[in-house]
């Protein structure tokens, strides 16, 4: 059981950053984006290719690189050509997995990295910690780090325009600021987290497969959720934390029932649909619940 | 300051309900004017303000504000030499940011490079300063999401973001109509204090005729697209509201009796 939970947390950081990048569009500039099963996806074939070319760092900094483009190609979809938003989303996603089968040396559908250096082998070569050490240390610097720049970008200027887009466009458009400017840089921002993330994932299992993004949405939705309910909603700086947060917790809750047989692996992606439609659903059913209690309270009292 | 000359727009041009909203419509303010603008309804006075404001391109005619040529401009360029509020007191700040953060926007866009801090200390020392002259005890309330806050409070924080950086020119669109009327007299006065200290040319549509002869040096009345009737100097001092429901009634004919119900 340790060793399940262990291994959660692991997933859970590598994947920290991803829900991050979905917390950015789904809950700052409130977009649901769904480019984000394509851009991971592209961070994992990016990754794949340049660690096995022999170089890890870079690996991860260009598939957070490739992430911005793809992000950026959402951003023009949506402000340029004014598609809709989930829209824009599919239609990136679609576009890349063609994008990731070529990245994957001309249509290969997966890439083993097993044998060529990655972030987490340095470090054991040069500490000689343990495997598990190392998941755990190097996953948690990558993602301190950018926890901590993308907490400092949104204390900037431009990172509180951002902000204030998602809240009220036209107020935005008044103080003559382009909202659409800022909605790209958001889309960009996001999915370079969301590819780093994918690239994290690449060293950290040591293959790229061109289906293993699908469906990495709605994990990020029900992270973020999760996240939400155990920090709570108290201003950006927490919500950043609480992203990291609901990622690991998501993990551990998924290994504590699959462990305790509650339901098959494969019914994963469902059990991540219910908890979003159970935690997006409370607001209302308590709203709805609410307004029944008061309306036989006065028909008692009418009575 | 603002030139408008001969300004046309049609909506939905070809179209059964084709409307001319703006027919040749010239307007010149001097640097420092406080124009009230008064009009029935659909008589062109929010065109008029999208018009400035950039919120559609003219079919026809000039705006040149400051001396720039403003008639091809998009209304993000313009928008950081025109201040503007609504009616509407939640469509002009952030309700999820705090008062100081949406008084950021505005305040820090001026600043040089895109990576500099949003609020810094010397910054929420002027906030505060600004904040205290409302007297609306929101200096204290500097980190409380704005969206908590009542409309009258919200609208008067509207202002002050609008004028932080002395605008070339304010558009208040009815700015106090959504407001109960204690409320709207004080807002009035914030807005008389702000506009006269920082001397800017400003805007003013009411449906309120005392207020509309009261503040500012200058009336102007819409009618049809046009403006009907311009009042400054002299003529404007003895203005009362008779006098000026008795002029727009000479302007108006036989329409009149519904737009009485309407102005006054």
């Amino acid at each position: 059981m340790v060793n399940q939970i262990i291994g959660a947390v692991e997933l859970g950081l590598v994947y920290g950053l991803m829900v991050l990048g979905v917390f950015i569009t789904f809950r700052i500039l409130k977009i649901p984006d769904l480019t984000v099963d394509g851009s991971v996806t592209l961070g994992m074939a990016v990754c794949a290719m340049l660690t096995n070319a022999g170089h890890p760092l870079l690996a991860i900094i260009i598939a957070f690189i490739a992430g911005l483009c793809a992000g950026s190609v959402t951003g023009f979809f949506q402000t340029k050509i004014h598609i809709p938003p989930i829209l824009a989303g599919i239609l990136t996603m679609s576009g890349l997995y063609s994008i990731n089968l070529k990245i994957m040396s001309d249509g290969k559908p997966n890439i083993s990295i097993l044998g060529s250096d990655t972030l987490y082998s340095n470090l054991m070569q040069l500490t000689g910690c343990s495997k598990h050490t190392a998941y755990l240390i190097v996953s948690l610097i990558i993602c301190v780090i950018v926890l901590i720049a993308v907490e400092f970008f949104f204390k900037t200027h431009l990172g509180l325009c951002i902000c204030a887009t998602g809240d009220n466009e036209d107020m935005v458009r008044a103080t003559s600021i382009d909202p659409n400017k800022m909605k790209w840089i958001a889309l960009a921002l996001a999915n370079g987290c969301v590819a780093l993330s994918g690239a994290m994932y690449t060293q950290y299992m040591g293959y790229a497969d061109v289906t293993a993004g699908s469906g990495t949405i709605v994990v990020g939705f029900a992270s973020v959720i999760i996240g939400e309910t155990i920090c709570g909603k108290r201003g950006l700086s927490v919500g950043f934390i609480s992203a990291i947060v609901g990622s690991v917790a998501y993990r551990i809750i998924i290994a504590i029932a699959i462990k305790t047989n509650l339901f098959p692996t494969y019914f994963l992606k469902l059990v991540s649909v219910i908890i979003i439609a159970i935690a997006l659903g409370l607001g209302p059913v308590r709203a709805a619940f609410a307004a029944k209690r008061n309306k036989t309270r006065r028909q008692k009292a009418n009575a | 300051m603002l030139e408008l000359t001969n300004l046309h727009k049609t909506f939905a041009a070809g179209t059964p309900n084709e409307k001319k909203a703006l027919k040749g419509l010239s307007l010149s303010l001097d640097a420092g004017d406080f124009v009230t603008v008064i009009g029935s309804n659909g008589a062109g006075k929010s065109t008029m303000f999208n018009a400035i404001a950039g919120t559609f391109i003219t079919d026809e005619g000039k705006i040149v504000i400051d001396g720039e040529d403003m008639t091809f401009k998009p209304d993000t360029y313009r928008a950081k030499c025109i201040g503007r509020i609504f009616q509407d007191p939640m469509k002009g700040s952030a309700p999820s940011l705090s008062i100081e953060q949406n008084l950021a926007i505005p305040y820090s866009s001026t600043k040089k490079g895109i990576f500099h801090r949003a609020i810094s200390k010397k910054d929420r020392e002027y906030f505060r300063e600004v904040l205290s002259k409302l007297d609306m005890g929101l200096e204290d309330r500097m980190n409380v999401p704005i969206g908590t806050l009542s409309g009258g409070q919200r609208q008067a924080v509207t202002l002050l973001m609008a004028t932080i950086l002395t605008p070339k020119i304010l558009l208040l669109d009815e700015h106090t109509a959504a407001l109960d009327p204690l409320t709207a007299e004080k807002v009035l006065a914030i807005t008389k204090e702000i506009v006269e200290t920082k001397k800017i040319t400003t805007l003013m549509i009411t449906h309120n005729i005392a207020s509309a002869i009261e503040l500012g040096n200058r009336t102007i009345l819409l009618d049809d697209g046009k403006i009907v009737l311009d009042l400054k100097g002299d003529e404007r001092k003895n203005l009362t509201v008779d006098s000026l429901l008795k002029m727009y009634r000479e302007v108006k004919g036989k329409n009149f009796d519904n737009d009485r119900m309407l102005l006054s």
